[in-house]
This record gives C-alpha cells, structure tokens and sequence, in this order.
C-alpha cells in the first residue's frame, strides 16, 4: 500500500504479506492478485487528464487507495493501536488515534452532558459544554500514550513485530480546550486541597487521582481535537488532558472533578498503573511518560528493495518537555550520529526525525536514542531491565531496535 | 441566488485571509493571559446532582454508606454474579484473578513476569473494594449491586484471600480498619528526567 514510506509502492506491496492482506479484506474483498490489479485499475483511469475529476463533496474521504486501519484487541475493555509505520509528520488522524477503555466508548449526548465540580471548593459548581465553550480557549499539540505501550518489546522478545504492535498506544493530536486552572478559579479551590478525583461517565465510572498541581499547571478540559469536537474513542464530549502524562490519567468523557487533600487511591492507581520494581517495590502514582523513540521506517514488515540511500525515519516524545535530539545507530548501538529533527520541535509532543542512510546492503542492527531538555537519555533494555527488572508493568521506554538484513527484509531486532 | 452570495462571502474572506502584519499569539498550550476578572460560566451545583455521583470511597473510609455483609452471605452472591467471569473459587478466570496470597515472602514482582498480581498479594486498600465494585462490576450490570450486596462481595473476596474469617462482618466502620497484605509494598515516583534511568 503506498503509504508514507518509500519502499511501500505498487509493485512491491504484494510482497509485503500484511499489506497485502489489508488491501485485499479492503478495497477488493476476497480476491486474487490479478483481480485485485483490475479493480485498482478501475479507481483510477490510465490517463486522469482526460476525464473530467469527481465533483465536490460535504465529506471528504481517503484515497481508495489508502486503507490505514488500527489494530483492535479485547474488545470493549482492550486497545487499538496507532498504525505509526503508515503516518507521515507528527500528527494522527483522529480515526486512527490509539484506543484503551476499561469498559466500552459511551455514547454521551452533548445536550445532557455536565462537567461537575466540587469538594474543597468556595462554590461547587456545574458547567455544561456550552459553559466549558464560552470560557476562554488554548489549542495545543500533545501526544497521549497509554502507559502499558511498548509492553510488547519489553520481554518474551519475537522479530515479528512492526512499529504499530510495539508502539501503537501513543498518537498525537491537537487539542482545544479550557485550562483547568481557569475552572480552578471560578469555583475557587480551598487552600489545603492537594490532589483532585478526575471521573468519566463510561460504565467503570473509571477514576484516577491527580496532584493539583497539575491541574494549576497546564491542564486541558479538552473539547476538540485536530480543529473537530473530540471523538468518541478519545472521550467526546469532553475529557481531562494532562500534557505529557500517562494516558490513564487523562479521564475521558469527564464528568466529575472532586478537590481533595488525599488521594482515593483507586483501582487504576493501586491494582493497575503501578510498576512493580527490582528491589521488591511497586512505583505508584507513576504519571509522566519518560523520553522515548522508534523508527517508524525501514522497520518490520518491510523489506528494502536493494542497497543504496534510504531515509530512516521515526517519532520521538518526551513527556518532561522537547526533545533535544535523537541519534541513530546503524551498528547495533556501537556508534551514534545526530538525526535531523523536523520542526516544531514541541514540549510533550512527538517530535518526527529522519536520518539519511547509505545502506551498503550488510545485515545492520539499526536503532534509536532519544535526549530530552532534561538530559534524560533513553536507556537501553539492558540498563531499564536492571533498575526495573524483568516482571515490571508499564513505562517501557527502553531503546528499540530492528534487523535489516541482507536480503532487505526488516525484524525487530531486540532479543531475549 | 443563495450560492452566489455564499460564493462571494468565500472569496471575501480568503482576501482576508492574505492581510499582512507579523503573527501574534500565545505560546502554545499557555492559559491565556488576561486581566480578566474570574470568569465563571457555570451554574451552583445542588446538593442533589453532587449526592447523585459523589461516589469515590477513600482509604480513610470516608464516602461508605449505612449497609454490612459477610463472606458467607457473599458467597451466595458470588456464585450468582461473579463466577461465571472469575471462576468459582476466583482463580479459574478467564476474567482476572482475584484470590491468591502467593508469593507468602517478600513482593518479587518486578522480578518474576509470572506471579499473579491478586486482591491477596497486591491491593495495598480494602476499600478499593467497595470503589471499584460499586462503580464497574458486574461488567454486564455496572452499577448495579446495592450496599449489602457490595459489603457482602467484599467480604467473600477478603476471606477467600485470608485477610478476614468469614464471620467477620464488614461495614463502614470496619472495613477502613482492614490491612491487607501489599500495604506498605508501595513507593513514590522518585524519577526526576536528567542523567539517572530509575
């Protein structure tokens, strides 16, 4: 399928099993290669300068040819994941932003919806959606990434692996919505209060414990996503954003804020969404998402049709700030050189770098090393599995890697 | 007639949009800053709507309504309501396990990828309990066990994990006051970014 990379065109993506696959469930149903190749040839005639193009529309499409799709596990308590090999650039279309609920998408009519705040505040307070519009407004561009993402490339380690099954759980947008701090102030937040409850109205009623701090600091009750209401996987009508944070705690379809001095100490913050430690510990309240990055292209299933000059290219985030740099080996982590990184470079966001590569047609382990404004650099699986040790859950931000080998084809190249 | 005048709107407004001047705005994410007076859009929320979904029930027991149970009356309801996803002793599955007291030394977790994470083993609270089954269980009814039904559930799975005996009769009052195993298993976030990978 001609997606963003170079080695994904006409002629090959039958070679590429899963592309293949895709495109045949899709855009021709159950039919051979040769009947695939004329009902492609039907959506587009030989010369499109001699017929008149398609007219106008009030909803826009993709390319027929063009069949992104996520990955959905679990059904209505599982994920979907961001096919990340098939994006261009830092943003994910909202149909194809990553999924984890804990009990299905609910379905909330915005008439009805109301965003209650109370606890220790001056005046417990109700704002509907037309309130929450009518407040003052801030857009900004952040990742969202489900704390468990990378789980896949943590231990039990196969080749079979792409960039969507390892790293899918994390997808950018951006995000239009009213600060926190704003509501903070017009209910007015008693002196003493150090955390708040964040509630959804999904069928878990799913809710997590926030320091304050965070909600003074920069976060969202976010109501629009990349220039549209917010989709209903990501918590229409409305939802908490807390900028670099663990996705768990950006509880959507919001409906309750309780001020507090302690924390509740819910399910998703004790049983789940805490990281047990090498020392016999378990991390709780584990909330910003640490510096990270994967190669997005050449990375398996494609293969490279031949040696020669092929851009690596891939995402990196940090939920400390920007990203400072990202470098890349082709040695199997021996030698490291600077990647190009795409501007914007945005605090709590991805950040798309790209490295060019002469690749001599030896089998190379090639990976990826994100820095972020802090100094925090990614660390390898080896140094991660040591602080952490091999059982932990959750903030797998270890660096990846993929196998090309000689023949061109592409494996996850981490091993053990 | 209509779509002319809609055509003309259009064009007028992409003129508009080449007006020239250099761009000024805020930094992106940053809360507009104002001089404005607190705003405050909303409306007082009643006792009421605040009763209706004031649900959260914290450690100190704070949030518990007026109810009790045992294990041997959660043991009816178990097998009604719960065994069909969790199994009938709450071990079997396929939906989470919820009984278990291995490992009995020490809390090798980050350890061992095949140890279980149990209520017996793992959950540092007993009321996250009563949170949690109130607002989510069961799957196929949320929301739906009363008070007495909930203490009752609690108190089966605290004694299929022998935390309590089955006589043991849990309210508001007594359930803050159980200590469970993993209690003191938790640490604080202590990653700061900078040189150190912890």
């Amino acid at each position: 399928m001609p997606r963003c990379d170079p080695a994904h065109n006409l002629s090959t993506m039958t070679d590429v099993p899963i592309s293949r696959r895709s495109l045949l469930a899709g855009a021709a149903g159950a039919l051979g290669a040769g009947a695939l190749q004329q009902q492609l040839s039907r959506l587009s005639p030989a010369d499109p300068t001699k017929v008149p193009g398609a007219p106008t529309s009030d909803l826009g499409g993709r390319s027929p040819f063009e069949r992104p799709r996520r990955v959905p596990v679990g059904g209505n308590q599982g994920i979907s994941l961001t096919p990340l090999q098939d994006l261009c650039g830092i943003v994910t279309p909202a149909d194809l932003h990553f999924e984890r609920h804990h009990a299905g998408v609910p379905a909330i009519d915005p008439q009805r919806y109301k965003l209650l705040i109370h606890g220790m505040v001056e005046r417990p307070m109700v704002f509907d959606l037309q309130a929450l519009r009518r407040f003052p407004a801030v857009s900004a561009l952040h990742f969202l990434e489900c704390s468990g993402n990378g789980g896949a490339s943590y231990r039990n380690l196969r080749p079979d692996l792409s960039p969507q099954l390892i790293d899918g759980l994390t997808s950018t947008s951006e995000w239009t919505g009213v600060p926190l701090a704003t509501l903070f102030r017009a209910v007015g937040v008693k002196p003493g209060a150090t955390w708040f409850l964040a509630e959804g109205e999904d069928a878990a009623v799913m809710a997590r414990s926030i320091p304050i701090a965070k909600g003074w600091e920069d976060a969202l009750i976010a109501y629009g996503q990349n220039g549209e209401p917010l989709r209903p996987e990501q918590g229409y009508p409305a939802r908490l954003l807390l900028p670099g944070w663990e996705g768990n705690s950006n509880v959507k379809w919001l409906r309750r804020i309780e001020v507090s001095d302690h924390p509740f100490m819910t399910r998703e913050e004790t049983s789940k969404y805490t990281d047990p430690l090498a020392d016999g510990t378990a991390r709780q309240f584990s909330f910003v998402m640490d510096a990270k990055s994967i190669i997005t292209f050449p990375a398996y299933p494609v293969t490279l049709p031949g040696p020669g000059w092929w851009e690596i290219s891939g995402i990196a985030w940090s939920g400390r700030g920007m990203i400072s740099r990202v470098e890349i080996s082709t040695d199997g982590g021996r030698q490291w050189t600077p990647a190009e990184l795409q501007l914007p470079v945005l605090a709590r966001c991805h950040t798309r770098f790209r490295y060019s590569w002469n690749w001599d047609g030896r089998e190379s382990l090639i990976m990826s090393r994100a820095v972020d404004e802090t100094g925090y650099v990614q660390p390898t699986l080896a140094e991660l599995r040591a602080v952490r040790g091999i059982g932990t859950f959750y903030h797998f931000n270890h660096i990846r890697a993929w196998r090309v080998r000689s023949d061109g084809s592409v494996v996850f190249g981490l091993e053990g | 007639m209509r779509r002319v005048v809609l055509v003309a709107t259009i064009g007028l407004s992409i003129g508009a949009c080449r007006g020239g001047g250099s761009p000024r705005g805020s930094a992106p994410g940053s809360a507009p800053s104002s001089n404005l007076p607190v705003l405050n859009f909303g409306r007082t929320a009643t006792a009421e709507e605040i009763r209706a979904w004031d649900i959260a029930i914290s450690p100190d027991g704070t949030g518990l309504p007026p109810g009790r149970g045992t294990a041997t009356q959660g043991a009816l309801l178990y097998r009604q309501k719960c065994a069909m996803c969790h199994g009938p002793t709450g071990t079997e599955g396929p939906a989470e396990r919820l009984v278990g007291r291995e490992p009995r030394q020490g809390f090798p977790f980050g350890k061992d990828p095949a140890l279980v994470r149990t209520i017996g083993n793992y959950w540092p609270y007993a009321t996250t309990l009563y949170d949690y089954i109130h607002r989510a269980m069961p799957l196929n009814a949320p929301g739906s066990l009363e008070p007495d039904e909930i203490y009752s559930a609690v108190a089966f799975l605290l004694w299929r994990n022998e935390i309590i005996s089955d006589t043991t009769v849990i309210n508001a009052q007594t359930l803050p006051r159980v200590v469970m195993p993993a209690r003191d298993r938790f640490v604080t976030d202590n990653r700061r970014g900078g040189g150190e990978i912890r």
